[in-house]
């Protein structure tokens, strides 16, 4: 069975001025379908970076990267834009939600950019919303929940739209050990229970362990 | 509907920051609206200024008279439909301060070369009838409270002596901007009393105006007529009335021309404070926009969002200052001398041009953030805040 995910040899410089910087060296990764990833390593390691080029946020500099069967080193910036939208739900360590919108319209925002009714995205919003145990804190805003129920609403924007991939980048790195349990139990439900396929990058091996593969980076490849 | 949400939400979140910008574009709007409301007050004279109209003066300065035996000749001229004539009589009601225009003309012609000065059909009979009888413009007699009637002293400067007239009508206006601050009595009346008290001074006429029957031939009539006094001892300068109007507007033209610069330099203002929000705004929310493109969101949804956030704001800001740009009209209006403004009211244009200068600011403002947020890549806006 192919991979959902296949990394081959991907190199990653960045440059700043005149300096080139490797960060990725020659790196080949496949992540099956359904698969829970925890990619690990120190700061400056490149997991971050790697996370970027597989969720098409960031282009290598050489390598090919396929996911669900696309080469997205290949798409120009809308091209990427459009396949994000459709295939990439997104977790972020500071959740990143829209403070001047309700939970329900930060989990809506990915809705906007498809051809689903009012009707239909208003029951795909209430559901993930049930799903995150937050249908009861809807209409609040981000700044009366707690961090741990900002990150439940991040992570229901990030599978409102039923992605191909979701990609966590320290989606607990900023919550205390309760709030950060609850998410690491509902990314473990929805890899599980909805067969969505997780990569995250995490400092903690605590959380890591609720993946079923580790890698570990270190200066740019896998150790 | 869900876009126009997040534009509006997020074009309001500061909102002490979004309500002082708000006030900044009113207040230069109305700044804007009032200072091409004086720049428009001084031209409605030109913009006044029927085609059809020709203006026969002394040709050395108009404060020279011209013989009133020219009026036969005039009369003469080919493509020449009516002559009228009148002085200009100064005087003073009430005392100095009371300022408007005081002008001895013939009843007779007048009003057929000047239609937009609305008589009724009985008003224009006593007024022709009755010799020291006189016509107002609306505006004056409303405020002077003079009905027809009533009885006005002039106390007189150029043509000296007390002279009382009786109100005979209030003229009206046929387009809005008629000049509703004249009074309007007969060139007789005071040419036959000069006749008695100062004979050298009687059958003096200040200004002649012709009404011709094609507006085309304006040149070719204003040559002729002025050929016709060549040499003589009152050489004439004839001219459309719109030329004529304009020589006194041009005399200004330092101020008109100032405030006009004026009016665009506040423009720039709006701009500038207009921008500057914009900018802190769309560097706030770096972040945000990298979020946006992250979910998918292209670079022409946030080209909505931020041209629409600042369009929201220029669009407040216009509504408020145009709101506001009416009742401050209106009461400067009402301070200013009536006869020094004859017409002071807030054109169409201006409304249009304050309406569409603050969509423009609004455009303009934009396109700074714009430019930033499309040009910073996904990864460096996340890294903005972490």
């Amino acid at each position: 069975m192919t991979p959902l995910v296949q990394v081959k040899n991907v190199v990653k410089i960045y440059k700043r001025d005149k300096l080139e910087i490797p960060v990725l060296q020659n790196i080949s990764l496949d992540v099956p379908e359904g698969e829970f990833l925890a990619l690990m390593g120190p700061s400056g390691s490149g997991k971050t970076t790697l996370l970027n080029l597989v969720s098409g946020i960031d282009q290598p500099t050489s390598g090919s990267i396929i996911v669900a069967g696309t080469d997205i080193a290949k798409l120009n910036e809308s091209a990427l834009a459009k396949w994000r939208s459709r295939n990439i739900g997104f977790v972020f360590q500071f959740y990143n939600l829209m403070p001047v919108l309700t939970a329900y319209d930060n989990v809506e925002l990915p809705l906007l950019l498809t051809n689903l009714s009012k009707k239909e995205k208003k029951e795909r919003v209430e559901m993930v919303l049930k799903v995150v145990g937050l249908a009861d804190r809807m209409d609040h805003y981000p700044k009366q929940l707690s961090g741990g129920q900002q990150q439940r609403v991040a992570i229901a924007r990030a599978v409102v739209s039923d992605p191909t991939l979701i990609i966590g980048d320290e989606p607990t790195g900023d919550l205390d050990r309760k709030s950060a349990e609850e998410i690491l139990i509902l990314l473990e439900r929805l890899n599980q229970e909805f067969k969505k396929t997780i990569i995250m990058v995490t400092h903690d091996p605590h959380a890591a362990e609720r993946a079923r593969i580790i890698h570990h980076l270190e200066k740019g490849e896998f150790k | 509907m869900k876009m126009l949400k997040v534009i509006f939400k997020n074009a309001l979140r500061h909102k002490l920051r979004a309500f002082l910008t708000i006030v900044g574009i009113a207040i230069a709007v109305v700044a804007f609206g009032v200072l091409r409301t004086v720049v428009t007050a001084w031209n409605a004279g030109v913009e006044s200024s029927a085609a059809n109209r020709l203006v026969t003066r002394q040709a050395i300065s108009f404060i020279f008279p011209l013989p009133y035996a020219y009026r036969e000749q005039v009369l003469k001229v080919q493509g020449v439909e009516t002559v009228t004539w009148a002085n200009w009589f100064g005087g003073t009601y009430i005392d100095k301060n009371q300022f408007f225009a005081r002008m001895a003309i013939d009843p007779e012609t007048f009003f057929e070369v000047y239609p937009e000065f609305k008589l009724t059909k009985q008003e224009l009979e006593n007024f022709k009838k009755e010799q020291n009888s006189c016509v107002l413009g609306r505006d004056i007699a409303t405020k002077y409270n003079l009905k027809i009637g009533d009885i006005m002293n002039i106390d007189g400067d150029i043509y000296p002596g007390n002279w009382e007239f009786v109100v005979r009508g209030i003229y009206t206006p046929r387009d809005k901007n008629t000049d509703l601050t004249q009074m309007l009595f007969h060139w007789k009346y005071i040419d036959e009393r000069l006749r008695k008290e100062m004979p050298g001074r009687a059958g003096e006429v200040g200004w002649y105006v012709t009404k011709i029957k094609n507006p085309n031939q304006s040149s070719a009539i204003s040559e002729e007529i002025d050929n016709l006094f060549k040499n003589s001892r009152a050489e004439t300068k004839t001219e459309t009335e719109r030329a004529f109007q304009q020589g006194f507007v041009t005399a200004s033209g330092a101020i008109i021309g100032a405030m006009n610069f004026m009016s665009f330099v506040i423009i720039g203002i709006i701009m500038l404070v207009l921008g500057n929000t914009m900018i802190m705004s769309a560097r706030e929310r770096t972040q945000e926009y990298a979020v946006l493109k992250t979910l998918g969101f292209s670079g022409g949804h946030l080209i909505a969002f931020i041209g629409g956030e600042s369009m929201v704001i220029a669009i407040i800001g216009g509504i408020v200052g145009l709101s506001l740009t009416f009742p401050l009209v209106n009461g400067i209006g009402m301070v200013i001398p009536k006869g020094f403004f004859p017409v002071f009211n807030i054109e169409t244009s201006t409304l249009i041009l304050a309406g569409i200068s603050a969509l423009l600011v609004g455009v303009a403002a934009s396109i700074f953030p714009i430019f930033k947020a499309l040009h910073t890549s996904i990864v460096d806006g996340l890294q903005h805040i972490g």
